[in-house]
């Protein structure tokens, strides 16, 4: 038997420093016409290479880039916060060419270089695969190519996409997931195709920053009422950076207004915040929590369940300082569920490994 | 135990109709008729005391699919008309959570005039009974 894991991390994000990292993955096609059209690098305006949360001040290398390498990774966050699984989810945006084509490409090169330069050097990780999801047909054949590498152990896609993630268009997306034991990870983020809040473009990094939770909200919505989880009872969601404190509310307010248009919604059989509590976890990175301990015992109360949330530092970005890997007021007899038990409740393909708690 | 109320006469309710009646002190029972079945509800939402009477009656619809929309029981779901919760008419039970959320259900039936003036003891409404003729007895 192997002995139980002290921690699994459950969010990091290896960087990609620019297409020359990922030509080798390219096909040849794609590596040419990158070249052709010039590109260097994707970035998106969730993560701007200067902004402090990009990366944490001692995980900027002189002259180097935050989360670029495998021993960045090692020293800065497995090693040091003594995780033995940690679960990579690259933010390279493949999501944002508008071409179905191109963005499956590069998710085909992004999957195939976390494998490559990650997966296969250090037996601790395991990853997502990120999804080209403006093309369900895409997508399905991705999982259906990496899913056999059982180190793949969920697939990711951003919270804001082009249209809801609960339309019946992207099942056969939830349905090749379930068949194959693989959450859905959802990470804050936008293809940018809608301004990231409703009502338009917002002027400042700030807006931006905490719209995505008003994304996430929005995508729990369309899973719940369009009937994901009633279609597929086996379909588990992992929320990754989506903070935390805004589920309680969201969830009374999603069910309480569900008690009075039911009928129109039928599928929606039961309680929403049932639903989601059943289905959805989310990560504690960034907690978003005011840090007195009270305040936090009253937030896991709303929440009413001790099996919602996953640990993960979310490396290298910056939401702790020093070795405070647990947010701060969370009661430490939970540490060990959050590290190491809900983490293993959630991945499927962890649990068959025979890891156990 | 509970007191047998004559309610109204059968002719008052038609089919697809109601009736709010006085049973005990400031105690409002709505009584339905569902096609010469009789139903008797408390006429008071459990949420926020929403008078039921006022609501529609809907069907019931189900689904074990989403896109899939089974309709039937139609007239047999109240609609209370503040918040749109749905009841059974037939047990109280609300639809949303039937075990914690329900309205109280009284039993409710048809007696001939007949047979009301020989038996008792009944709270009789302010209307003659004639031998002729039936009425709803509700018990609340």
């Amino acid at each position: 038997m192997p002995r139980p894991p002290r921690a699994i991390d459950c969010d990091l994000h290896p960087a990609v420093t620019g297409f020359a990292a990922l030509a080798p993955y390219l096909e040849p096609y794609w590596r040419d016409s990158v070249e052709d059209r010039g590109m260097e690098v994707l970035e998106t305006a969730s993560y701007p290479p200067n902004a402090p949360i990009t990366a944490r001040a001692d995980w900027r290398p002189k002259g180097g880039r935050a989360g670029a390498t495998l021993a960045q990774l090692q020293t800065e966050a497995l090693d040091r916060f003594g995780a033995d699984i940690g679960i990579l989810n690259c933010l390279f945006p493949v999501q944002l060419p508008f071409s179905e084509d191109m963005s499956a490409a590069f998710s085909r090169a992004l999957n195939d270089w976390v494998r490559a330069e990650w997966l296969d050097r250090d037996s601790r990780l395991r990853a997502s695969i990120v999804l080209p999801m403006h093309s369900p047909e895409h997508a399905v054949a991705e999982i259906e190519r990496l899913a056999p590498d059982r180190r793949f152990v969920q697939a990711m896609i951003l919270a804001m996409g082009e249209i809801p993630a609960g339309r019946r268009a992207f099942w056969p997306v939830y349905a090749a997931l379930e068949r194959h034991s693989l959450p859905l990870a959802i990470h804050a983020g936008s293809a940018y195709r809608h301004p990231v809040t409703s009502i338009g473009w917002p002027s400042w990094y700030l807006e931006d920053y905490v719209a995505h939770q008003q994304g996430f909200q929005s995508t729990l919505a369309s899973l719940v009422t369009e009937g994901v989880f009633t279609k597929f009872p086996g379909l588990k969601v992992v929320l990754l950076e989506s903070g935390v404190t805004w589920l309680p509310a969201f969830l009374w307010r999603l069910t309480k207004t569900w008690k009075g248009v039911r009928f129109e919604v039928p599928w929606v059989d039961r309680s929403p915040a049932e639903i989601v509590r059943d289905h959805v976890r989310l990560t504690v990175q960034p907690f978003d929590a005011p840090e007195d301990p009270d305040t936090v015992r009253r937030l896991l109360d709303h929440l009413r369940s001790d099996e919602l949330l996953l640990w993960a530092s979310d490396w290298p970005h910056w939401q702790f300082d020093g070795d405070a890997i647990a947010p701060p007021g969370l009661p430490a007899d939970l540490l060990p569920k959050i590290m190491v038990d809900n983490p293993l409740a959630t991945y499927a393909r962890l649990r068959e490994e025979g890891v156990s708690s | 135990m509970a007191a047998r109320y004559v309610v109204a006469p059968v002719a008052e309710i038609p089919p697809g109709g109601r009736k709010v009646v006085e049973a005990g002190a400031g105690r409002r029972i709505v009584v339905f008729n569902l096609e010469g079945e009789f139903f008797a509800l408390l006429d008071r939402c459990p949420h926020q005391g929403g008078r039921l009477s006022g609501g529609k009656l809907c069907g019931l619809v189900e689904s074990d699919e989403p896109g899939v929309f089974h309709y039937d029981r139609k007239g047999e779901i109240l609609r209370c008309p503040w918040h749109q919760w749905e009841f059974d008419i037939r047990t109280g039970k609300s639809r949303h959570d039937p075990n914690r959320t329900r309205t109280r259900a009284f039993p409710a039936h048809v007696e001939s005039g007949a047979a009301l003036t020989q038996e008792g003891p009944y709270v009789l409404e302010t209307f003659p009974v004639r031998v002729e003729e039936d009425y709803v007895v509700v018990e609340a």
